[in-house]
């Protein structure tokens, strides 16, 4: 009973700080190539917008990485004080990749970060541009190799067993393994659209304080198209993303879809309540034959269920109404992207309406990612690595006392920084002058 | 020829901790000096450090993470024994980090704020290492002595960031800050010293596998090199220090070089006393090591990045050299 305790403490702690930690990489990953557009636009045009918009989402993009840093440093240790038993089983796979991530991305966004933000008027334009291009292959590179690891957990390949453990019998299926490049795309995507949408959320909000902001007139119009381009793609790429679980992890998708049965001519749920104990649905409204459609193509095509996995399926109510979470902000979030570009045809300007719901939407993407994280880290148990190491096997000596103590240090600091993270990035926002507006300026000095 | 991997990975894992211990050390260093500054000064005081404490930062992540992939055997046992130490360095290093972007960015009391959990942060972080220090060199014998010392181990890390941070401040500053810089500079000297005493006696008193190494002549007359040396640099940042505070010539780089010395002769001396093993008696590098196949592969990434990532690191200072301005985001 205690051991089980511990367990569901360790993975209680280690599941808060991974997804806290996901916020902020989610953001940082497609803004650094946002800020390498606007500092090359400000470089060619010459324009004082483009600098003012650079240097405003330059703070922001210094704020998100720093969360993301000192987040990940945590996870760093995390890796070993919680689950000492995933190194010493797969750790010649996953060393490796976690050291090629440090030495690869790591250094290379951290030192040029330092010359991007602070080196403008130090070093020749070119090596500033330069800098700010190298932070954000820096961010894409570390997302790479973080994800090969996370997919080759997924789905395994290209391991073999030498002396007893496991070892890399070929590098490039280990990397490249099946989940691999649909994971990869979704979360490049994901980071995209996350971003998208904050730049978006803030310069409405921007606009809604500061009416006819020339920087966030232009940084909104643009990233409400970029948006409305990025949000069907996605969707597509999930689609891909699922029927390739489909065919590697038949366990996580049953779940996703809480089917229990292995029948033809499955139903999709619209909603349900799945009832693990007695292995089914309550309260269940369907649309017949959906499932079979959507994931074979055919209405009368067989699915596997849950029931052929035995006792090891993940919990399902957390995976399927997960997926639900995910797939609805997602589609919400594309009926905005989509009516935003409808309404702001033939450059009129943004009616209020619009800018609040783009305001409403500024951290719409934060919600998706987590929910999808949710939906592929549990549909995984009660594997760590699919078929290799059960998480139970995994678990550290801490014990639930040493857990509690530091979940409770933990829950504490990362509510101060969640809050006075947002807080910062709204006044950051809608403060400071406008550049060209001179009725918003005389707005700016009325306040003041 | 076979290459000894573990020893190999010994050495990067032993570089990187101490090339952390000095870079994060100064900027740590700084952090916990705040307190002692006027509000401008305190702006040109984290300045000098806002370029770089990300990438000091990374130095642990390499180390720690070195421990990880290398020594997964260990990497279970030391980070188990020192898990609430750990938790609270994290902690004290996420709070310092983002107070860096926050404090700039803040108001009012909000800013007095951040500024108070910069310095809280940058003292939580130092003060755990210290501990994780302490309880590391005994072995992780449990017992309220064994506390005690890794408290006062821990007091003294505080010191000895304090200089490497004080003596980082005298490059980079100038006018009253720099002469401030100097007598902290000489308090950060005196706790130094007592901490290196204290590892030194202790070390051997603790462990017959270091007592046998260290007092087997005629091998001490040798090893005696390192504590001399270490004195005589010591001694050296102490009369440079005390010119600089009577207004004499003194080279401004000289009291950090000379810091970082001492930390670099302390370090192989302690180095030296464990090898070859990751926990003191315990286990030896061997027995935790990772397999060979895994290492060979991270040996080879290691070998062709690390030259790059020292070009980029030197660059950076070099571009960020000379006085810190009183602030950073023009």
């Amino acid at each position: 009973m205690e051991a089980a305790e511990a367990l569901q403490l360790a993975r209680a702690q280690f599941g808060l700080n991974i997804a806290f930690h996901i916020l902020f990489p989610s953001i940082t990953i497609a803004l650094a190539w946002y800020l390498v557009y606007f500092r090359v636009q400000y470089a060619r045009t010459g324009r004082p917008e483009w600098l003012h918009t650079y240097k405003l989402w330059t703070k922001i993009f210094a704020l998100t990485f720093a969360m993301g840093v000192v987040t990940g440093i945590t996870m760093s240790f995390q890796f070993g004080t919680n689950w000492p038993g995933f190194m010493s089983k797969v750790g010649n796979i996953a060393g490796p990749l976690l050291a090629y991530e440090v030495l690869t991305a790591f250094f290379l966004e951290a030192t040029f970060l330092g010359v991007m933000l602070f080196g403008m008027n130090r070093v020749p334009n070119w090596a500033h541009i330069g800098s700010a291009v190298l932070v954000a292959a820096g961010t894409s590179l570390s997302a790479f190799w973080i994800l090969a690891l996370n997919s080759w957990m997924q789905t395994p390949a290209g391991h073999i067993v030498a002396d007893g453990q496991i070892i890399a019998g070929d590098w490039m299926e280990v990397i490249f393994n099946p989940s691999f490049p649909y994971r990869f795309t979704h979360m490049m995507l994901a980071s995209a659209l996350t971003a998208t949408f904050l730049i978006s959320g803030l310069s409405a909000w921007r606009l809604l304080k500061a009416p006819g902001d020339g920087g966030a007139t232009r940084t909104l119009r643009s990233a409400v198209l970029i948006g409305a381009v990025l949000a069907p793609l996605q969707a597509f790429v999930g689609d891909l993303h699922g029927l390739n679980t489909l065919e590697h992890q038949p366990a996580k998708l049953a779940a996703m879809e809480a089917i229990w049965q292995t029948e033809k001519g499955v139903p999709l749920l619209l909603f349900a309540i799945p009832n693990q104990e007695a292995r089914r649905n309550d309260y269940a409204i369907s649309i017949p034959k959906g499932a079979s459609l959507i994931l074979k193509h055919d209405a009368d095509a067989e699915v596997t269920g849950l029931d052929k996995f035995g006792p090891d399926i993940p919990p399902v109510a957390p995976v399927f109404f997960a997926f639900r979470a995910m797939v609805g902000v997602g589609l919400c979030m594309l009926a905005l992207a989509w009516f935003g570009v409808w309404a702001t045809r033939g450059n009129t300007a943004a009616p209020r309406w619009l800018l609040w719901a783009y305001a409403g939407f500024t951290f719409s993407g934060w919600v998706a990612v987590i929910c999808g994280w949710l939906v592929t880290e549990i549909g995984r148990q009660p594997w760590l690595v699919s078929g290799i190491l059960r998480t139970s096997d995994a678990a550290g000596p801490a014990s639930g006392a040493q857990l509690g103590a530091s979940l409770t240090g933990y829950i504490l600091t990362y509510s101060l920084m969640l809050i006075a993270y947002m807080v910062v990035l709204t006044h950051l926002a809608g403060k400071g002058e406008s550049r060209d507006d001179p009725r918003a300026n005389l707005v700016g000095l009325a306040k003041k | 020829m076979t290459l000894d991997l573990p020893v190999i990975f010994m050495a990067l894992m032993g570089l990187a901790v101490l090339l952390y211990v000095v870079l994060d050390g100064y900027d740590l260093g700084v952090g916990m000096l705040l307190p002692a500054a006027n509000e401008r000064e305190q702006n040109v005081m984290v300045s000098s450090i806002g370029p770089f404490w990300d990438a000091n930062e990374t130095w642990l992540v390499l180390g720690v993470g070195l421990l990880l992939v290398a020594f997964p055997a260990a990497n279970a046992i030391v980070l188990g024994a020192l898990y609430l130490p750990v938790v609270a360095m994290l902690i004290g290093l996420m709070l310092r980090g983002v107070a860096f972007e926050f404090r700039v960015k803040a108001q009012g009391w909000h800013r007095e704020l951040w500024n108070w959990l910069f310095w809280f942060g940058s003292f939580l972080a130092t003060l755990s290492q210290g501990l994780m220090l302490g309880y590391y060199i005994t072995g992780f014998a449990s017992g309220f002595g064994y506390f005690l010392f890794a408290l006062v181990v821990g007091a003294s890390l505080c010191g000895g960031y304090v200089l490497l941070g004080a003596t980082w401040l005298i490059i980079r500053t100038e006018g009253e800050l720099q002469r401030k810089a100097v007598s902290w500079a000489r308090w950060g000297l005196l706790w130094i010293a007592l901490g290196v005493a204290l590892v030194s006696i202790a070390t051997p008193l603790v462990s017959e596998t270091v007592r046998l190494k260290w007092f087997d002549f005629p091998r001490t007359l040798w090893l005696m090199i390192l504590p001399l040396a270490s004195a005589a640099a010591w001694l050296w940042v102490w009369t440079l220090t005390g010119r600089m505070k009577r207004g004499q010539a003194a080279p401004e780089w000289g009291p950090f070089a000379g810091t970082v010395a001492i930390y670099v002769l302390s370090f192989l001396g302690l180095a030296y006393s464990l090898f070859p093993y990751l926990v003191i008696d315990r286990i030896t590098i061997w027995q935790a090591a990772a397999h060979p196949a895994a290492l060979k592969v991270m040996l080879i990434g290691t070998l062709i990045v690390l030259p790059f990532i020292v070009a980029y690191t030197v660059l950076s200072y070099w571009i960020f050299r000379g006085k810190a301005p009183e602030n950073l985001y023009d």
